[in-house]
C-alpha cells in the first residue's frame, strides 16, 4: 500500500517537473516572437523553442498516464512534430526570402549574397518568362 | 486539491498567457510570413493545453484531438507557404 503511494507521488512530481519546464520553453518561445526584431530570427525562436516545449510537455503527459497506449499517441505526436516543425519552418523561410521580406540591418549577410542573388534572379526569369 | 493540480492550473495559465501575446503578434505583423509563424505558434500552444486538459481530467480521450490538431497544423501552414509562392509567379 505505502509502495503503491510512493510511486504515485514520483510520477506526479517527475510529471509535473517536465510540464513545468515545458511551459517555461514555450513563454521564452512567445516572448521570443513578440520582442524579436526580424522574421527570420523570429521564425528560428518559435521553432526551437515549440519543439522542445512540446515535446517536454506530452513526454510529462506520457509518464503520468503510464499506460501502453498513452505511451504510442504520445510517442506519435511528439515524432510527428519534430518530423514536421523543421520542414514547416524551412519552407517558410525560403518563401519568405523569395517573397523579398527585409533582414534586420545588423544581419552579416556577407556570406550570404550569392544564395540572395540566385533567389532573386530566379523569380526575375519566371517574371520573364511569364511576360513572353 | 492537492499540489499537482495547482502546478498543472498555474501551466494552463501561462499557456493561456502566451496564447493572448502570440495573438498581439498576429494582430501587428508587418508581413504575411509572421501572421503564418505565429498561427505555427498558436497551433502548438493549443496541442499544449489540451495535453494539460488531458492529465487534469484524467480522461484519456481527449489527446486524439492534439493527434489530429498536429496533422493540420502543418498542413495549414505548409499550404499558406504553398499560397505565397504561387502569388509571386
Amino acid at each position: 500500500m505505502l509502495n503503491n503511494l510512493d510511486s504515485f507521488l514520483l510520477k506526479e512530481t517527475i510529471s509535473s517537473v517536465f510540464i513545468l519546464v515545458g511551459v517555461a520553453f514555450m513563454l521564452i518561445a512567445t516572448i521570443g516572437l513578440l520582442r524579436f526584431p526580424d522574421f527570420y530570427i523570429r521564425m528560428s525562436a518559435i521553432t526551437k523553442g515549440s519543439t522542445l516545449g512540446l515535446g517536454l510537455i506530452l513526454a510529462g503527459l506520457g509518464i503520468y498516464f503510464d499506460h501502453p497506449a498513452m505511451l504510442l499517441k504520445v510517442v506519435a505526436i511528439i515524432s510527428f512534430t519534430f518530423m514536421t516543425a523543421p520542414v514547416a519552418a524551412h519552407v517558410l523561410s525560403r518563401t519568405a526570402v523569395q517573397n523579398k521580406i527585409p533582414f534586420w540591418n545588423k544581419t552579416n549577410l556577407t556570406d550570404f549574397q550569392s544564395y540572395l542573388k540566385k533567389e532573386h534572379r530566379s523569380e526575375k526569369k519566371v517574371d520573364e518568362e511569364r511576360a513572353k | 486539491m492537492n499540489l499537482f493540480s495547482v502546478t498543472l492550473i498555474i501551466a494552463i495559465g501561462t499557456l493561456s498567457i502566451c496564447l493572448v501575446l502570440t495573438a498581439i503578434r498576429f494582430a501587428i505583423g508587418p508581413t504575411l510570413p509572421d501572421r503564418i509563424s505565429a498561427f505555427d505558434l498558436f497551433v502548438a500552444n493549443v496541442i499544449g493545453i489540451i495535453a494539460i486538459y488531458t492529465e487534469l481530467t484524467g480522461n484519456a480521450d481527449f489527446i486524439d484531438v492534439a493527434i489530429i490538431l498536429s496533422l493540420f497544423g502543418f498542413l495549414g501552414s505548409i499550404s499558406f507557404a504553398y499560397f505565397l509562392m504561387k502569388r509571386i509567379r
